[in-house]
């Protein structure tokens, strides 16, 4: 059983009451007539899968039911931190540079 | 499309332009509590047909379903001005700002924080439309009230062994150190869901749908049955 930290709840709650959504941060082009074909696409079917450190949005559904953000390292499962919608993490692929990161990018 | 509206997800609670203050003369609501001679007729709680009383002797577990209370669910911003101070006016109860606490008063009354913009109210069931009324004459701008009386209603536990029937059931750590009195969350309760608060020393309230009344009431009854039960009626 893992514990999560919800940034709006501000405290670690149980696993159970949390629902992954995919990956964060993807943005809706603001223009989609003006998109070609490729880049509607990209917007709707395709995802990062990286070995390592990844960004996903979660939602904290029994709870305050409001969606957030985790970084999670895709092969040891650490979650190296949770922020509110609208934020940036601190940490990414390249600030986290440790050997199982190398690969990111990389389809497990 | 206005260009105060967003598209990006990541906005979260971003949204599009401010309308224009609604007063209350915008808002129309109905009491939807029967009159007290209908009710006394009619009125069958969600836990009638279970909840009937009982006492084992010595028991460990005591139950009470707490029917026909007024629920109302409360959303808005509490940055926005005159917002806190509207629920205070027309509650009596502060609104609570800190995660996962409610404040309660004598009177039977409590609001409890779910999330950032988004608070329960309970209230004894005849209090309710009047609650309801007052809090759309104290608010105005972006916000919402609305009665869900019908839709939940409340399970009083306690007893010494209250705390073992929790731990059974929820994955929420009700140590006293963890779950100190006046807190409430949300929580996993056997494989459903339910708001479980802490109301003072001795008891837990929980917080139930109707339509899990019926299997968290079962539930209940056959977690508690190894340690005697007593259902006050
Ligand atoms: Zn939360």
């Amino acid at each position: 059983m893992m514990h999560i930290f919800c940034p709006y709840c501000g405290e670690l709650r149980e696993e159970e009451e949390f629902h992954v959504k995919g990956q964060a941060h993807i943005e809706r082009p603001k223009d989609p007539e003006a998109c070609s074909d490729a880049e509607w696409g990209d917007y709707l079917f395709f995802r990062n899968n990286p070995r390592g450190v990844h960004h996903e949005l979660w939602i904290h559904a029994v709870g305050c039911r409001k969606y957030f953000n985790i970084t999670r390292h895709t092969v040891t499962y650490e979650i190296l931190e949770t922020y509110r919608m609208g934020e940036q993490p601190t940490i990414t692929g390249e600030t986290k540079a440790d050997p199982t990161t190398q690969a990111k990018g990389v389809s497990a | 499309m206005s260009d105060a509206t967003t598209l990006d997800p990541q906005a979260g609670a971003a949204v599009d332009a401010q309308p224009q203050d609604m007063t209350s003369s915008q808002t129309s609501v109905i009491d939807q509590r029967p009159t007290p001679e209908v009710h006394a007729q009619c009125a069958r709680s969600p836990l009638a047909h279970l909840f009937t009383a009982r006492d084992d002797g010595d028991a460990g577990i005591v139950l009470q379903e707490k029917a026909f209370l007024g629920h109302l669910t409360l959303r808005g911003d509490p940055a926005q001005p005159g917002f806190a101070e509207g629920v205070e006016a027309a509650l009596g109860l502060a609104l609570p700002l800190t995660p996962a606490t409610l404040h309660q008063n004598e009177g039977g009354r409590s609001i409890q924080w779910l999330s950032p913009d988004e608070w329960l109210i309970l209230v004894p069931g005849e209090e309710a439309f009047t609650v309801e009324k007052a809090l759309h004459e104290a608010l105005a701008g972006r916000y919402q009230v609305v009665n869900v009386s019908g839709g939940q209603t409340v399970i009083s536990l306690s007893g010494d062994q209250a705390r073992q029937v929790l731990m059974k059931s929820t994955p929420t750590d009700v140590h006293p150190r963890a779950f100190p009195v006046g807190r409430g969350v949300p929580a996993v309760f056997a494989k459903a869901t339910l708001v479980l608060r802490r109301v003072s020393e001795s008891e837990f309230e929980l917080v139930v749908r109707r339509s899990f009344a019926d299997y968290l009431g079962r539930w209940l009854l056959d977690a508690s049955e190894e340690f005697g039960v007593c259902i006050k009626g």
